[in-house]
């Protein structure tokens, strides 16, 4: 940016015919800039611009992956269409992002404000990212101990208190909330972090003249903080609905699918095809419609939400 | 496991971007060198190191590998294997997995060796070495050991209610009304109020201690959870064993079966399946919360080893048709057919279905080796440990076994059963919406 900027300012200075030295210059600025850009991009291109076309030529074939992939055309998609369990874990999926981004964002919002205005303490910040530091899997099966039915710490403290033990993994209706909560405990350190970082990008400025005026402190952060954090509330928002439409190790490691098709979230539902069942091809496909997916919502997203626009400008 | 995760990663690396590439073996280097060996369960890893150990003594020029991999991780990382090249030259193999494996021409047909190198086919277990012979009417592995299902039961809650080991030997069942064996279970639950199953005013909301443990709704095979009530009825899960090609959980006998199996735990007799979710069943046994658990064979050490409970195993109860009735396992050593040590591996396998490594199986007292004359030395030692065995090994001698059912595409029937199964268990469903996952079962077979 700043070799740009300067270049610019001083071309008409330098030479009567800037333009011929000017993308003479960008070109060589092009050469060392793929080699500084080479190692990302030839990860980028191996790890996900290969797999994704594969999988996109996958999602049309028969494909067992031990034998060759056999060309069916639309056939996988039709069949997904008229599949009740694919419908089941859109549905189940979608339960899951709904709660799990609700409680996430207005827990992580509500830790980001106290981060920001009561707890300065570094020790105390830290903390609040300690769950994110444990691996998904270590998460959920640390809950999946405390939760157990029969011999959890958690059921053990619920009937001391006077009530039913709960089945928090084995009834369907609480196996998908459960997982929603671990995922929330794990993730609303990191979520609260980035929204700690947009606050603090907040003049102090906006603030004075709003006490000035006599502003209540809901009034603040209604007419203040949420319009001016938004463009960090939108990029927090889609980071995280992505992430959340993408749960599978926390299924994959406590109710695997169960109890019935109470968890079958489509990311498992793809691995149990592919897997398992070695029907590469039917759970390529679902990939790609969950690709398809998770780029509508994203850009949706971007769309109504104007994420690419601040109003600090 | 660091080891693992590269080999994964290569693998998943490979898979992406070649297709399958089967390597061709020179004669002279395949028989000797080093063969890699892969098995799942970890309790009998030490039995087969001494195997292997004894092998490599006998045949100086091979050396033998052997990987451990948990059963979660054990076919995924191998079909990676397969793929990327990396797969164990020889591998314990499963009844439910080696069809798929060898119609994808994974595995190495082996009857050559064994025509060529006299091995005793009858000395096995009667039946054990017939289920690895493929569709294709080729031979795929060689039987390494065997399992059948009985009942661990906990001798101190049976003798505080009066039930004797010997009415535990003659117990009978029925789908109607349960015969003795339910009657057994409901004197055996207890309630938190101290109340029997039995008794009136037992409180089936408040169960301190079940009569009947539960591992799970059962999928497709109801291994230890239902088979061994279901196939006492004259029914069997599908229309021939092996390669059958039609299921039968649509009739009428056997979801009679699953509803009294289902009203046990509406009874309060035996857990909801809601809560058997964690905590695995034998670890709930130990820790008092059921009288008995039906179980198989390779559970033997797990069950006998908890401190503090003495465990007793009574044979499965006595069905309608006036037979007992057990599932009957076994596993196999394959060769995969991309080795690269194909005589070295063929000796290895040779050697584990053998009386040398067999009889030093049977002497672990883990498992029940195929042979018959090394499943009496795994008797005998279980005998030594302080362990009666005979509810086991009698159903094998009285043959009242039947065999876990062979067919393609189980992967997918286990996928259908599991959801419809574990619905009938948890009550949520009727037996009779059974019928519909059957047929989308046998859709797979048209």
């Amino acid at each position: 940016m700043t070799t740009l900027a300067k270049h610019s300012r001083s071309a008409p200075a330098a030479s009567a015919s800037p333009k011929p030295q000017g993308s003479h210059r960008r070109l060589g600025d092009l050469k060392i800039a793929l080699l500084f850009i080479a190692p990302a991009m030839i990860g980028f291109i191996a790890f996900y611009v290969v797999p994704t076309i594969r999988g996109i030529y996958l999602s049309f074939t028969e494909y067992n992956i031990l034998g060759d992939p056999e060309w069916i055309g639309l056939d996988n998609y039709t069949a997904i269409a008229k599949d009740p369990l694919f419908w089941n874990s859109l549905a189940v999926t979608g339960q899951y992002v709904i709660l799990n981004i609700l409680l996430q964002t207005a827990l992580a919002l509500g830790l980001a404000l106290l981060m920001h205005n009561v707890a300065k303490s570094t020790i105390i910040r830290g903390t609040l990212l300690l769950p994110y530091l444990m691996s998904n899997v270590i998460a959920a099966l640390l809950w999946f101990w405390m939760l157990d039915y029969q011999i959890g710490v958690v059921n053990q403290f619920i009937e001391w208190s006077g009530l039913p033990r709960v089945a928090f993994f084995g009834s369907e209706a609480w196996a998908i909330p459960t997982q929603a909560l671990i995922n929330t405990w794990r993730h609303m350190g990191y979520t609260a972090l980035l929204i700690f970082a947009g606050l603090q990008a907040i003049p102090s400025h906006v603030y004075e003249v709003a006490k000035l005026d006599g502003a209540s402190a809901f009034q603040t952060f209604r007419k203040i903080t949420i319009p001016l954090l938004r463009p960090v509330l939108v990029l927090v928002l889609v980071v995280t609905v992505i992430g959340s439409f993408q749960v599978f190790d926390t299924v994959a490691v406590t109710t695997a699918g169960g109890p019935v098709n109470a968890t079958r979230v489509i990311q498992y539902y793809i691995y149990q095809r592919a897997f398992t069942e070695s029907d590469f091809g039917y759970g390529s496909a679902i990939a790609v419609i969950l690709f398809l997916i998770l780029a509508l919502v994203a850009f949706i997203q971007m769309k109504f939400l104007k994420g690419n626009e601040s109003d600090l400008d | 496991m660091k080891k693992s995760l590269g080999a994964v990663a290569v693998a998943a690396a490979m898979a992406l971007s070649l297709s399958a590439c089967s390597g061709s073996a020179s004669s002279e280097e395949s028989a000797t060198g080093e063969i890699s060996y892969w098995l799942w369960d970890a309790n009998q890893l030490p039995a087969y190191q001494q195997c292997a150990d004894d092998f490599s003594k006998a045949n100086p020029d091979i050396t033998v590998k052997i990987t451990q991999r948990g059963w979660d991780d054990y076919w995924s990382t191998l079909t990676n294997g397969f793929v990327g090249g990396t797969a164990p030259d020889v591998f314990t193999n499963h009844l439910g997995r080696y069809g798929e494996l060898a119609e994808n021409k994974q595995l190495l047909a082996i009857d050559e060796a064994v025509e060529k190198d006299n091995i005793d086919l009858s000395a096995y277990n009667e039946g054990l070495a017939d289920l690895w012979v493929g569709q294709d009417g080729k031979r795929y592995g060689l039987p390494k050991d065997w399992d059948t299902i009985g009942l661990f039961y906990n001798k101190a809650m049976l003798s505080a209610a009066g039930i004797t080991d010997d009415q535990m030997k003659d117990l009978s069942w029925n789908p109607e009304d349960g015969g003795s064996y339910e009657k057994v279970i409901a004197h055996l639950t207890v309630d938190k109020n101290g109340k029997r199953g039995d008794e009136p005013g037992f409180d089936k909301n408040n169960v301190d201690v079940y009569g009947l443990g539960l591992n799970g709704g059962g999928d497709s095979s109801g291994q230890t959870e239902w088979s061994y009530l279901t196939n006492t009825t004259g029914w069997s899960h599908t229309d021939k064993n092996p390669w059958g090609t039609k299921y039968n959980y649509d009739d009428p006998q056997f979801q009679e079966s699953m509803e009294w199996f289902a009203g046990l735990a509406d009874k309060g007799y035996m857990p909801k399946l809601e809560t058997t979710v964690g905590a695995s069943m034998a670890d709930t046994f130990a820790a008092g919360k059921s009288a008995i658990n039906a179980h198989g064979s390779w559970m033997i050490g797990q069950y006998t080893g908890y401190k503090g409970i003495e465990v007793g195993i009574a044979p499965t109860p006595v069905g309608p048709e006036g037979e007992r009735a057990s599932m009957f396992n076994g596993l196999a050593d394959s060769i995969w057919a991309g080795t690269e040590k194909k005589d070295a591996a063929l000796k290895w396998v040779e050697y584990l279905a053998s009386a040398g490594c067999q009889d030093v199986v049977a002497s672990q007292a883990v498992v029940f080796p195929a042979l018959k004359a090394s499943s009496d030395k795994a008797a005998e030692a279980f005998q030594a440990k302080g362990v009666d065995v005979t509810a086991f090994t009698e159903h094998v001698k009285n043959k009242t076994t039947f065999l876990y059912p062979i067919t393609d595409n189980t992967a997918k029937v286990k996928g259908i059963m599991e959801p419809a199964m574990d619905a009938v268990v948890s009550g949520k469903a009727p037996a009779s919406s059974l019928t519909q996952a059957n047929e989308q079962v046998n859709a797979l077979f048209k």
